[in-house]
């Protein structure tokens, strides 16, 4: 049977957030502890070029670069782009500009916020000076933002030692991604189907495998897999293993066993936790069906049916 | 035979395909959206998935928010029991280079190429952020706008451009993009709209939205039998260059023109430009890099990236429609770039020759 009309789109919010921990290096530890000190480093390459922020490989040479000087915490725009609606994350939460700035001393520019009224009064050429965060932990947020600062360029890059008592060794930079998510049309009659508690999977039009759950192709035709085929509702344990380990928000009892079950007229096993039976006794060939929970939203586990064993033949192609 | 070809085979685009590129595909999975475009692609060219020699891709996990969606898009493919393929986390034009790579190993006769990107589910200027330098620059979350409007003010300020300039190109783009079906921005009516980072407006920016390409690579003979007037590959280079904005010129694109000079571009004139450049400002920098001063060359006949930009798929599809052109035999000798990383960072330059009729 196909279905006669699309069914609604399922949409859920899905969050990907991760905070990496990461290493420093030789050159970006100094950089990065000289902000939470309210120095700024840069490196001098061989041909005296000084970079900031500073780099631990020459990008023209390759050449391993450890040379490092202080450059001034006021500087020139290089270039810049006014932000009307700052984003999440971003340094500033009211109108600003994005500016490169060269540090006086430096050859190179450095990317951050400019806090300024309006985009005239903010110019290419125009000089400005760090704003230091109230609380600083070796980042670049240390920097809060730029801020207009009328006073000629004077300082020169001078040599630094790069020595900080409590060097800041690593970061740990967060993220975090909003989506939302639509599982596509065949999982969405998958999902439909198990909210009336029925396992519907897709068969190919070429070799007539039938997927569950269904994915929308089949993998060895290259085509779609459109027709729904009701599968189940009980199926074969062909193969299981026991776990042993609780896993963290899971509130189940260990050792349980978790077993790849061939529903009835399913071409593919799909996973599911076995309950009813103690776990040594759960065994290949086991006939098993499935168990839902009041609002569950597909069968919590599977449990024996007490029918016999299915023969080994008849689910071998499975495993 | 391409006449100018510098490689142990002479391989060539023989077939390219692509979706309707959409705002959202929600009522789609991702490999449901490829497979109609892996079957069109195929049936150009008479070959069944199992005949290709070399599959490769081209996607980020990081636009939908799905790990390893790469893996659930082979199924599109026919890719059990195994078969010979690859995935480049980057855009398809660079899973292209790959596959051209294998085919002049040898290893391969034929090669498909495909690539797709659902930005709908997120927010791609945020995502886009997770790209840059993670101790310097992502912690500051600088949208993909907002690094693209500091180049372009570079570019005002070194007397480059100008707002109207940029306007120009805008209107072009979705004017060129009237004849071509499968844009998601066309029609010079299209306004230029608010500032969304200044000095970039909303028509300098490309429209966000979901699509996918595919091409079929092939070499020597397979090529003729498979395609009546094949795109020759007589030249292909990619280059990157700094990472932090601050080292680069962001006026100019060196890696854009050696590239080319490795591509052989300079070699002889082009009559078609398929430029991979999302934002207006940016098509200023590459017509420098690739020197396309004057009318004579058709740039950004389909429209461009200002008129369909699904990353990840829309460097392989200035490949594409430059090859189509020579398919119709509309181009004899054209270029194709795609681009990757903030402000044009890293590019990739190739040459489409067709035979003579
Ligand atoms: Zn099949």
């Amino acid at each position: 049977m196909t279905a006669a009309s699309p069914p609604e789109v399922l949409r859920a919010p899905l969050v990907v957030e991760f905070p990496f921990t990461r290493s420093l290096g030789p050159v970006q530890s100094a950089f990065l502890t000289g902000l939470r000190e309210r120095v700024v480093l840069g490196v001098k390459t061989a041909d005296g070029k000084v970079m900031v922020p500073p780099v631990e490989y020459d990008p023209v040479t390759a050449e391993e670069i450890r040379e490092l000087v202080e450059v001034g915490a006021t500087g020139t725009v290089t270039t810049w782009a006014w932000n009307g609606s700052p984003r999440p994350g971003q340094p500033l939460g009211t109108p600003f500009a994005w500016v490169l700035v060269r540090l006086d001393g430096a050859d190179t520019a450095i990317l951050h916020a400019l806090d300024a009224p309006g985009p005239e009064a903010v110019r290419t050429g125009m000089r400005v000076r760090i704003r230091w965060a109230g609380e600083r932990t070796g980042a670049i947020t240390d920097i809060a933002c730029f801020e207009p600062h009328d006073a000629e360029a004077t300082e020169q890059a001078t040599p630094h030692d790069g020595q900080f008592a409590d060097a800041v060794t690593g970061i740990v930079a967060a993220a975090r991604l909003d989506y939302t998510y639509s599982p596509g049309r065949s999982q969405t009659a998958y999902i439909n189907a198990l909210a009336d508690r029925r396992t519907v999977g897709e068969r190919c039009p070429s070799c007539h495998k039938v997927y569950v759950p269904p994915r929308g192709a089949c993998p060895t035709c290259g085509v779609a897999t459109t027709d729904q085929v009701e599968v189940g509702p009980a199926g074969t344990v062909t193969t299981y293993c026991i776990v042993n380990i609780k896993a963290k928000n899971l509130d189940i009892e260990v050792p349980y066993v978790y077993a790849h079950i061939a529903l009835d007229g399913a071409d593919l096993a799909l996973h599911g936790r076995i309950g009813g039976i103690p776990y040594d006794q759960v065994r290949m060939g086991l006939r098993v069906e499935p168990v839902w929970t009041e609002g569950g939203r597909h069968p919590d586990h599977y449990r024996p049916t007490g029918e016999p064993d299915a023969d080994y033949d008849a689910y071998k192609e499975l495993i | 035979m391409p006449t100018t070809s510098r490689y142990a085979r002479d391989v060539a685009v023989v077939a390219f395909a692509q979706s309707d590129h959409r705002r959202r595909s929600d009522e789609l999975s991702e490999v449901e959206m490829v497979m109609p475009v892996l079957h069109q692609v195929l049936d150009q060219t008479g070959l069944k998935a199992g005949e290709i020699g070399f599959t490769c891709s081209g996607s980020s996990d990081y636009l939908a928010g799905r790990a390893f969606s790469f893996t659930m898009t082979l199924d599109g493919v026919g890719a059990w029991p195994p078969i010979s393929e690859s995935h480049v986390e980057m855009d398809g034009a660079w899973a292209l280079y790959e596959a051209w790579v294998k085919i002049q190993t040898g290893e391969a006769d034929t090669a498909l190429v495909y690539s797709y990107g659902k930005s709908s589910p997120g927010s791609v200027r945020d995502v886009l952020t997770r790209q840059l330098d993670p101790y310097y620059l992502a912690p500051l979350w600088p949208d993909s706008v907002a690094l693209a409007a500091l180049q372009a003010q570079a570019l005002i300020d070194a007397g480059e451009t100008d707002e109207a300039a940029l306007a120009a190109i805008a209107a072009r783009s979705r004017t060129a993009a009237e004849a071509n079906p499968h844009a998601q921005l066309r029609g010079g009516a299209v306004e230029q709209g608010d500032y969304q980072v200044r000095p970039l407006r909303t028509g300098d920016c490309p429209p966000i939205g979901d699509g996918v390409a595919a091409v079929v690579l092939a070499a020597g003979d397979t090529a003729r039998r498979l395609c009546a007037r094949p795109a020759w590959i007589t030249g292909i280079d990619h280059r990157i260059e700094a990472h932090g904005l601050g080292l680069r010129d962001l006026t100019d694109s060196p890696s854009t023109r050696i590239a080319a000079e490795h591509a052989g571009v300079f070699d002889a004139p082009v009559d078609t430009a398929e430029l991979h450049a999302p934002f207006s400002s940016q098509e200023v920098v590459l017509r420098k890099a690739l020197r396309l001063d004057g009318d004579d060359v058709a740039v950004n006949p389909s429209g461009g990236a200002l008129a369909a930009n699904p990353v990840m798929a829309a460097g392989l599809i200035r490949i594409g429609e430059a090859a189509a052109r020579i398919h119709r035999g509309e181009s004899d000798r054209a270029v194709a770039h795609a681009t990757s990383g903030p402000c044009l960072q890293q590019n990739l330059v190739a040459v489409l020759e067709g035979e003579p009729a």
